[in-house]
């Protein structure tokens, strides 16, 4: 395939970015959207010039690195895929793609197609997770874990922590990452008794990242690359009501 | 030359760990504090040791080259993690998984580390599920169990197929947690590009930081590597775009002696190469064989697509050759198979490296639905991939490189050879031995990190009382100085050849002649061909770019570098072992029927490499394995 890709080039941090085009020809429709930025890269370096700095590690749609908007889409017109899980193939020879990075005021640009994400990293830190230092654990078959609450917090675990929900969010609010967490640990049995200490400090630090608030838009769950559903955020507005009624004493 | 003391604690093989516990010393709480552990890497074995040192109370740096921890390696295991339950009442116990697992690794590990291996993978099941790990359950709420190759129990837990990633968000969690409270400074975007060793006792790091390029030294009474494999040496191999050698070839340069660097497992199970773009092999789990059937046509050059073949004319290679594992034969086993009747020309597939993984069979027996709840999202990522629905025609698979047993020396203390460096998970050679069965190195990791680093920590810190040292120490200033000077000869030779054209032709010798057979001729090659093109990357690649802030070409330059130094101990390790074991086939020793053919009389021993300077060849030391409870066997899963 030939196609011209159209990508946002960033020095730097404080440096202002602009787009260049970049002919990519001759391209396998079987690559994956990261193997053709490579081939692209390989042709760049050749020539001594930058290769176009982007994110990646797994190349298989579950570490969460790889991270750019592709033609205004988060992650790529693929459903349900992680940028690493796009290919080619999806894409019409001949066409021009426009590349980006994230675009948050949380997620500030590294360079080129990198991000900033730790303040995704400050909600996990926040509160969630279950208090549970090592050692002090019973046997595992000694909690019973109803099947549908096991697959309910799976479904929300799923999340791989890539930003999309914010990048796809027209207000930039995180509350997909922050309630799916809240979702998953909730449905446990174990997630119980810091359960309204977690919504709130988890959603407090979210707003001290400058997140953006829910409206419901539902892009988030659209650009999701494991498509967690918007029920989540359903169930974290919920558990905050219910924490914000009645405030355990040991909550701030 | 160095010594190699194993020191396996003494009594009968069940009751070594409690004693040793017993006989090690404590830091009192109130001294903890005052000790810092630098841990290198956040990946199941780091980001579980990072927390649970600092719960204990030490203070605890923690430094990753990923922008966060929970992108570590770890994320990406599928299949699940073994442990002695015997929740499933068949039969599991201690001592069996044990006994699959030194079986399994070919006899090539040390009894002791494998045994408390198996005694506490117990306590990791519980430990995650009181963190939260969403493992698969039964309707009654009890938690469900698969099987995995190797073993004919059904003792590994599972979270759909992303175990990986849920016992990594587990200890991340954790990590998280005390990063919250002050208690773990957190380094991101960070790589240790040196260890500092001072009077004999690893001091601290040198690390670049990859959004800035500045070097700096972290200074510690204890250094603690987790960081990984270096199955990338390969190229191309299952593991992230970004694992890689460098923090522990470092520390093998000043002095940590690398144990079995040929010891590197080929899994498989992997989708096959399609085509040169190609940047990294997609694993299909293990787990698929507990339903798929392998197979090829019996004729060579059958081209019919697979569903018109008649099973009169199939070949189910697997299931004939090992009719009591079937299947679930080993990794290295099933993968050696794979590449005989490619060899024989019966391979399927555009390329002829491939085999089929069947699920006609399963899908009628249980259908569709059962099938996509155990195996959906790998079916859907084998989609993604090949354009192809395996649910209505067999995938195609073919082995990749995926695991590295091999790794640097450690100690029952998983203490190296450098006194004050541990090092833990995929990066040190432990348990293994020649192959790794499956679901076995999430339970490592988890074991190091969580349940044996944080005691046997205490008793070194307890013992050695590390005197201060501050990063203005010559060892400090000198190893600043050389790491800077490294990045600056990189980006000074502004040659002719990208960096992933070396890496690639690198993969492509190592992969022809130190894969999944091995001849001493070959060897010999590769050791040569190896070395010139080291000569040629350091006169003629093209490292575009800075030295100060993100320059991704830089890291990938140092990482190669390191990768051609240490395939040529690979293929040295190779060499010398001219017997077979495990996924160690040397063609010169094969049975009858062509099995590997191990030399108990004379290789019934770690080599463990030892760095003699830039110019001399590394020195071999052998640690003899005793086997005192279990007798070495021809291992047979006929
Ligand atoms: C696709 C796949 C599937 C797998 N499935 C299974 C399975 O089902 N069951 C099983 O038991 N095993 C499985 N494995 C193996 C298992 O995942 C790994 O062996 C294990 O996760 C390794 O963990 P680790 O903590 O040792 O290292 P890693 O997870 O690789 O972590 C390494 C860490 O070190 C850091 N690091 C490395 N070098 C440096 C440096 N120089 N400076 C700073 N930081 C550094 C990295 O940033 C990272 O945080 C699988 C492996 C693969 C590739
Ligand atoms: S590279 Fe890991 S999710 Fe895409």
């Amino acid at each position: 395939m030939d196609l011209t890709l159209r990508v946002w080039r960033q020095p730097g941090p404080t440096v202002p970015g602009r787009f260049v085009d970049y002919p990519a020809q001759d391209i396998s429709a079987d690559a994956s959207f990261l193997e053709m930025l490579d081939v692209v890269n390989e042709r760049l370096s050749a020539r001594g010039e930058e290769p176009i700095a982007f994110s990646h590690d797994c190349r298989e749609g579950i570490c969460g690195s790889c991270a750019m908007m592709i033609d205004g889409v988060a992650h790529g017109p693929v459903r349900g895929a992680a940028t690493c899980q796009v290919h080619m193939r999806v894409f019409a020879d001949g066409s021009t793609i426009t590349v980006e990075p994230w675009r948050s005021a949380a997620f500030p640009v590294i360079k080129d197609l990198v991000t900033e994400r730790s303040a995704l990293d400050r909600i996990i830190q926040a509160g969630g997770f279950i208090t549970a230092p090592t050692g002090g654990a019973r046997d595992a078959n000694e909690i019973l874990v109803a099947k549908d609450a096991a697959e309910a917090a799976m479904d929300a675990a799923a999340c791989i922590g890539c930003g999309a929900c914010v990048a796809a969010c027209p207000n930039g609010s995180a509350s997909l990452f922050t309630a799916a967490k809240i979702a998953h640990l909730g449905a446990l049995p174990q997630g119980q008794p810091e359960r309204s200490r977690r919504v709130l400090r988890m959603v407090a630090q979210m707003d001290e990242e400058r997140f953006g608030h829910c409206t419901l838009f539902g892009e988030c769950q659209e650009a999701c690359p494991k498509l967690i559903s918007i029920d989540v955020i359903a169930r974290m507005n919920r558990d905050f009501l219910r924490a914000c009624t009645s405030p355990p004493a040991s909550a701030w | 030359m160095l010594t190699l003391q194993s020191r396996v604690p003494p009594g009968p093989l069940e009751d070594k760990w409690e004693r040793h516990k017993f006989d090690m010393r404590l830091v009192n709480p109130a001294n903890k504090r005052k000790y810092t552990v630098i841990v290198v890497g956040t990946g199941l074995a780091g980001a579980s040791a990072a927390a649970t040192l600092s719960e204990l109370g030490y203070r605890v740096v923690c430094i990753t080259y990923h922008d966060s921890p929970r992108r570590a390696h770890s994320i990406a295991a599928q299949g699940g993690i073994n442990a002695a339950k015997n929740y499933q009442n068949d039969g599991d116990s201690i001592f069996r998984l044990f006994y699959d697992t030194i079986k399994g690794g070919d006899f090539r590990a040390r009894e002791a580390n494998v045994y408390r291996l198996a005694q506490v993978s117990v306590n990791i099941i519980d430990q995650c599920v009181a963190q939260g790990v969403p493992f698969a359950r039964e309707y009654g709420g009890l938690l469900a169990n698969r099987s995995f190759g190797g073993a004919q129990v059904s003792r590994t837990f599972y979270a759909r197929g992303q175990t990986g990633q849920q016992l990594l968000l587990g200890a991340y969690q954790a990590l998280e947690r005390q990063i919250g409270r002050g208690a773990v400074e957190i380094h991101p975007h960070t790589e240790m590009l040196d260890l500092v060793v001072i009077d004999g006792r690893a001091r601290g790091i040198v690390t670049r930081h990859l959004l800035t390029g500045q070097v700096q030294s972290h200074v510690g009474d204890a250094v603690v590597l987790a960081t990984g494999g270096y199955g990338n040496v390969f190229f191309l191999s299952t593991n992230a775009r970004n694992s890689n050698a460098t923090a522990i070839w470092r520390a093998y340069k000043r002095g940590a002696a690398f144990a079995n660097p040929c010891f590197t497992q080929i899994h498989p199970t992997c989708i096959p190469v399609s085509g040169d773009y190609q940047s990294k092999l997609t694993l299909m789990s293990e787990s698929l064989r507990n339903d798929g059937r392998v197979w090829v046509p019996r004729q060579g050059g059958d081209a019919r697509p697979p569903n018109e073949i008649p099973d009169a004319e199939r070949d189910y290679y697997l299931e004939r050759k090992y009719p009591s594992f079937g299947n679930l034969a080993p990794r290295d086993i099933a993968s050696r198979a794979a590449k005989q009747v490619c060899d024989e020309g019966r391979g399927v597939g555009p390329t002829g490296l491939g085999v089929y993984l069947d699920f006609r069979d399963a899908i009628e027996r249980l259908g569709t639905r059962v099938i996509a709840e155990r195996y959906g999202n790998l079916f859907e990522m084998y989609q993604r991939i090949t354009d192809e629905d395996p649910y209505r025609v067999p995938m195609r698979i073919y082995p990749a490189v995926h695991y590295t047993m091999g790794g640097l020396w450690v100690d029952y203390n998983l203490m190296s050879t450098i006194p004050g460096l541990h090092v833990i998970g995929e990066a040190n050679f432990s348990d293994h031995g020649a192959n790794r069965l499956g679901a076995s190195a999430l339970m490592q990791g988890l074991a190091d990190g969580y349940f044996i680093l944080p005691y046997t920590m205490g008793d070194y810190l307890a013992s050695a009382r590390p005197p201060a040292v501050d990063a203005t120490a010559p060892e400090f200033r000198c190893a600043e100085a050389e790491v800077a000077d490294r990045t600056r000869r990189l980006l000074a030779i502004r040659g002719t050849r990208t960096i992933d054209s070396f890496h690639r032709e690198l993969g492509a010798i190592m992969w022809d002649k130190c894969g999944m057979a091995r001849t001493d001729g070959g060897l010999r090659e590769a050791l040569a061909a190896v070395t010139a093109l080291r000569a040629e990357f350091w006169r003629d690649v093209m490292v575009p770019g800075a030295g100060e802030g993100l320059n991704q070409a830089l890291e990938k330059a140092g990482r190669v570098a390191d990768f051609l130094e240490l395939a040529a101990l690979i293929c040295r390790d190779a060499l010398t072992r001219t017997e077979s074991c495990g996924c160690h086939f040397r063609e010169e020793s094969q049975t009858a029927d062509g099995e590997a053919l191990r030399d108990d009389e004379r290789f019934s021993y770690v080599s463990a490499w030892e760095y003699a300077g830039p110019d001399a060849p590394a020195h071999l030391n052998a640690e003899p394995l005793d086997f005192e409870t279990v007798h070495p066997s021809q291992r047979s899963y006929k």
